[in-house]
């Protein structure tokens, strides 16, 4: 039987990556699936309420194009995931500790961090993706 | 998503038409409203443009 759970790691800073983490959170959401992400390393810098947008390195060409066509962004769709499809996103809490941050200095959308035992024991029996 | 958005806010019954110039929409869109149970009354391409109309049946 298929699970109805995804759930998704989050390690990376490049836009090809982070833009397919947020396209399989986001229409896995509003699908009918569980979702639940877990921000992490050189990822959460992204998900800092600063208002400064951050510049976005691409692996390769794709990355390129997606900056240029018009591609939703990736912030963009994870809010999306949460609010219209009752994801839940959590940052990573040794990430939040090395890089001194706090739930008040994240982007509203984010859960309280997590550890990564209780996310990978949330993850038991479904889809599990890393990006 | 913006499709996504309206049906969710929108009335049962109520119908939807998305305008794309993206083959891929065209072939999505049906998938995922088969997957969360809306009505897909019509697909047809017309001038390059895809036009995907949909009910909200629940």
């Amino acid at each position: 039987m298929a699970s109805d759970k995804i759930s998704v790691i989050l390690v990376s800073d490049t836009r090809e990556r982070l833009q397919m983490a947020a396209m399989v959170a986001s229409v896995g959401a509003v699908s009918g699936y569980q979702v639940s992400v877990f921000l992490s390393m050189n990822t959460l810098a992204y998900f800092v309420d600063d208002d400064s947008p951050e510049e976005v390195p691409t692996e390769g060409h794709f990355g390129e194009l997606l900056a240029s066509k018009n591609a939703p962004p990736f912030l963009e769709l994870f809010q999306q995931a949460v609010e219209l499809g009752d994801a839940r996103i959590y940052p990573c809490s040794m990430s939040m500790d090395i890089l001194e941050l706090k739930k008040a200095d994240m982007v509203e959308y984010v859960e309280e961090p997590l550890g990564l035992t209780r996310f990978l024991d949330e993850a038991s029996g479904g889809q599990l993706w890393s990006f | 998503m913006e499709l996504i958005a309206g049906i969710k806010q929108g009335d049962i019954g109520e119908e939807f038409e998305v305008l794309s110039s993206d083959e891929g929409s065209a072939k999505d869109i049906p998938e995922w409203i088969n997957k969360v149970g809306h009505e897909l009354l019509d697909s047809f391409e017309s001038d390059g443009v895809w036009h995907i109309i949909i009910r909200k049946a629940k």
